[in-house]
């Protein structure tokens, strides 16, 4: 069975049907690509998927689970992370705080524990730097785990975010636009890292990206959404090789 | 009978916080901040009619006069001195506490030159009082005067908003000073004027509301500054129409409280009100609920 | 290893800090009570200490909704005031119900009692919280303080062998028969409290406030806080109970209002509600420290209230009439000071200049 299976997925907002019937079914360890032009929908699924709206028909289950319906916080507990478009980084927190604040419910005592500095609270925050050390140093950030978040430079930013996603433990990592306004050289080496990722953490990963190099580079399947529809759906060498799809990207 | 005449009293009443959450209202929409003086504006523009009638012997209508330039001059003043140079600090509650400031120094010049004690404020109605219901009912010339001022003013200021450039200029100025800039808005002056209009308004809310209400304290503007606040809120800040609505609504809620449930708990009331209001709707009668993109 | 040095240091960071505000306000406890000692500290001085206390918890405890959680809250007054009534109610009550009670026993339950109902309220008014945003929080909060105020104005209560009686009328509806045993006599409060306050016990609750706080910043749920007040959409996003965590900064935070207000109370022989001490009025004055102090800065908050109470009385030797106008007016000057871009930008200038003139002299 599929790790996310989304069944016709609709939102409306007013009249407008910004997703229209949406399916998707993502195998486990996967790289998929969402690709469209813009306003096509593609953050509105994430944030379908991810339950900052609610759709208002079809199902989304994870792993065999239905969580159609649930909250984001509870969505991200199901399993799914996410980094956003417009980075949303807790930008008066440290580097490794930002990580931290992403362990939250894997490593935990009590807040009383916390207040009274007893032995448990030693130990798991111990645990926990440790954690967000190592995710750090995936994302060559571990040197700069004390400098604030809203102090890195605008590349960084966008690796602390998938670090911070990561540190939840998740079966499923969306990456909104994680090449946006990065230069060639910054995104081959994201390409280069998001791989390493799916590698060492068996990640299944589902990215939304405007770059056709880094889509067509390392996504295995692709989904293209135009005005909130689904164009067409496969393998990358025959979405890409589609003539809808080159019809809608590059006009007639 | 009562009822009718307590109605009467309540859109009164209302009418004076209607013009002072005017103030409160389009200070907010065009800079974005509590401006926690403009209650002290109101009592600042009360002594300067009561010295300039009271003490100086002047008729009243030269009383109002003074007050309302007096007033319009102080509002640009404490904008550009104490609030212009913080309208891009970090956190917007560094102009907040600065204006409570700016608060306490009105009461204290005002305590300076006037004293602690209540000065008696002679009203400057000379309008009778109207009998209506066959003497059932009294009107008082202050309640009239009140609320015929505070329908004109809505009328004349709703007209400068639509109709003048200055006025569509507050609009652009409160929707986003950035994109104003770039129109050639001059964004400073508008503020300014939005100052100055907010500043006028409470001072002859304070002419009005010490003519009925004829103590004069330093003290006097704190109260009314507060509710107008709440009357702001609760027709959503912000919002022209809102804050009209919501200051009559106070008003009369406030009299209707004190007359049938109990006087000392009146002010519990209006504000156990608002709580619930915003709790169903969050952001007043006729806020607009902005939701945050993802 | 790198990574162990890594860890250490974080942990020890934070302890060190926290350390040293402790030291602070230990030594300036130390050195007051020397002065004290020498009858260097006028009585009026004196009588300040108590209240300087009150107000160092009251703005530590608002930091934590203002500066940690990032909520404006405009009725911390009103939590104070309902620590202060339950706290000196329940003392009162002590007084004829269990005479032989030790004053300290009866103190620290009252200080319990005070804290757990100003932290029941601060989960009511929470409810809202988790609704509401900004300035219309704002004004729910201090709508809030007012009712509290309002309402304990028009409450009357005795106990008596025929148990509770209650009327928000007059003190003649309680129907009692021994007037002795009204405890809460609608506007003029409650009269009689055991005076268990003093500086000690002050100074020993500010560093039990500063604990809770400040290790509650750098655990777990502080950073859960934090993150909540920075990026809420993004703190949901990686499994924050936003909720819970909102009401646990608010509820912790009325409780330590409680209890500044249960040390208030018992540092006068009258407790009234009154728009001075538990308005709105006392609400923004007790923002005016933390916003002053630093937002979020907890040290800052200490001092900033420390000198904003005194510096009335201070003034009151050179200038008794218009101390309060002066006040205005340095609260005015340091805002800006502080605050504005264009004053920042101007001492970033003088400490560069400052700076090149030391380096070029060690250059020589």
């Amino acid at each position: 069975m599929a790790l996310l299976e989304a069944k016709n997925l609709s939102i409306y907002f007013g009249g407008l049907r910004a997703v229209d019937d949406f399916s998707i079914s993502i195998e486990k360890g996967c790289l998929y690509g969402l690709i469209g032009p813009n306003g096509a929908g593609k953050t509105t699924v994430f944030n379908l998927l991810t339950g900052v709206y609610k759709p208002n028909e079809g199902i989304i289950s994870l792993d065999g689970k239905n969580i159609t319906g649930l909250k984001t916080t509870e969505i991200n507990q199901a399993g799914i992370a996410r980094t956003f478009q417009n980075i949303r980084l807790f930008k008066k927190l440290s580097v490794l705080d930002n990580v931290k604040v992403g362990l939250h419910n894997h490593h935990k005592y009590s807040t009383l524990a916390g207040i009274l500095r007893l032995p448990s609270y030693r130990k798991v925050e111990k645990e926990m730097d440790e954690k967000a050390m190592e995710l750090l140093k995936v994302f060559d950030l571990d040197s700069q785990a004390q400098t604030l978040a809203s102090n890195l430079p605008y590349g960084k930013q966008r690796k602390l975010e998938i670090a911070r996603a990561l540190a939840t433990n998740p079966k499923l990592l969306l990456l909104d636009e994680p090449a946006a306004g990065m230069n060639p050289n910054e995104t081959q080496e994201l390409m280069d890292t998001i791989r390493f990722v799916r590698e060492k953490f068996d990640m299944t990963i589902l990215l939304i990206e405007h770059d056709m190099k880094l889509v067509s580079g390392i996504c295995e399947e692709l989904t293209v959404l135009n005005f909130g529809r689904i164009l067409c759906q496969g393998k990358t060498i025959d979405v890409l090789n589609n003539p809808e799809v080159i019809k809608a990207y590059l006009g007639e | 009978m009562s009822f009718i005449s307590y109605l009467i009293n309540g859109i009164s009443l209302g009418s004076v916080y209607a013009l002072i959450a005017l103030g409160y209202t389009m200070v907010y929409g065009i800079a974005k901040m509590l401006n926690f003086a403009h209650g002290d504006v109101i009592m600042i523009g009360a002594f300067t009619t009561y010295t300039v009638c009271s003490i100086a012997g002047l008729p009243p209508v030269l009383g109002v006069l003074v007050a309302v330039v007096f007033c319009t001059l102080l509002g640009m003043l404490i904008e550009r001195v104490a609030y212009k140079p913080l309208r891009k600090a970090a956190s917007p509650l560094a102009v907040l506490i600065t204006a409570i400031g700016v608060s306490y120094f009105l009461q204290n010049i005002a305590l300076l030159i006037f004293g602690a004690n209540a000065k008696s404020f002679t009203s400057i109605v000379t309008l009778e009082s109207v009998k209506l219901a066959g003497g059932q009912i009294t009107v008082t010339g202050e309640t009239i005067v009140t609320i015929v001022v505070c329908i004109i003013i809505m009328i004349l200021l709703t007209l400068f908003i639509n109709k003048t450039k200055a006025g569509q200029a507050m609009l652009a100025v409160s929707e986003d000073k950035g994109a104003a800039q770039l129109m050639g808005i001059n964004v400073d002056a508008t503020i300014a004027l939005t100052f100055a209009i907010g500043s006028a308004l409470a001072s002859i809310a304070g002419v009005l509301l010490c003519s009925a209400y004829p103590q004069l304290t330093p003290y006097t503007g704190s109260m009314p500054g507060i509710k107008a606040f709440v009357a702001a809120v609760f027709g959503g800040i912000g919002s022209i129409p809102g804050a009209f609505i919501g200051g009559i609504l106070l008003g009369v809620i406030e009299i209707f409280g004190k007359a049938y449930i109990s006087s000392q708990m009146a002010d519990a009331i209006v504000f156990a009100v608002l709580i619930l209001v915003l709790l169903v709707k969050p952001t007043g009668l006729l806020g607009k609920n902005i939701q945050e993109k993802v | 290893m790198a990574m162990n040095k890594m860890k250490k240091i974080n942990i020890s960071a934070s302890l060190k800090s926290n350390l040293i505000t402790f030291g602070i306000v230990i030594a300036a406890y130390a050195v007051m009570q020397i002065l004290v000692s020498l009858h260097l500290v006028s009585s009026l001085m004196r009588g300040l200490l108590v209240p300087i206390c009150v107000y160092v918890i009251l703005a530590v405890s608002l930091n934590l909704t203002v500066g940690i959680l990032g909520e404006l809250s405009l009725g911390h007054a009103g939590f104070m005031c309902v620590g202060a009534f339950t706290g000196a109610f329940f003392s009162k009550y002590i007084l004829y119900a269990v005479p032989g009670m030790p004053g300290a026993l009866r103190f620290f339950l009252a200080l319990l009692i005070g804290a757990l109902f100003a932290g029941l309220f601060g989960l009511l008014i929470g409810i809202p919280v988790l609704r509401l945003k900004g300035d219309y929080l704002a004004i729910v909060t201090l709508a809030f303080g007012e009712i509290i105020k309002n309402l304990i104005n028009l409450l009357y209560l005795g106990i008596d062998e025929n148990g509770v009686h209650i009327s928000l009328n007059s003190a003649l509806d309680l129907h009692m028969e021994d007037s002795d045993k009204i405890i809460v006599n609608g506007a003029m409060g409650i009269t009689g409290t055991p005076n268990d306050s003093n500086f000690t016990i002050g100074v020993v609750l500010v560093l039990f406030a500063l604990i809770i706080v400040l290790n509650l910043i750098h655990s777990r749920d502080g950073r859960a806080i934090m993150a909540i007040r920075d990026n809420t959409i993004a703190a949901e996003s990686v499994g924050i109970n936003v909720t819970k965590y909102k009401l646990m900064a608010f509820a912790i935070s009325a409780s330590l209002a409680g209890i500044a207000g249960v040390l208030y109370a018992h540092n006068l022989s009258t407790l009234t509600a009154l728009p001075k001490n538990f308005g709105y009025n006392m609400s923004i004055q007790i923002l005016v420290f933390v916003v002053l102090g630093g937002i979020g800065n907890i040290r800052g908050s200490i001092i900033s209230a420390v000198v904003l109470t005194v510096l009335p009385e201070l003034l009151r030797g050179f200038v008794s009439d218009s101390r309060m106008l002066i006040y205005a007016i340095i609260l005015i000057a340091m805002m800006l000071f502080n605050w504005a871009p264009a004053c920042i930008a101007w001492r970033e200038k003088i400490r560069y200049r400052l700076n090149r003139k030391k380096n070029a002299k060690e250059a020589e």
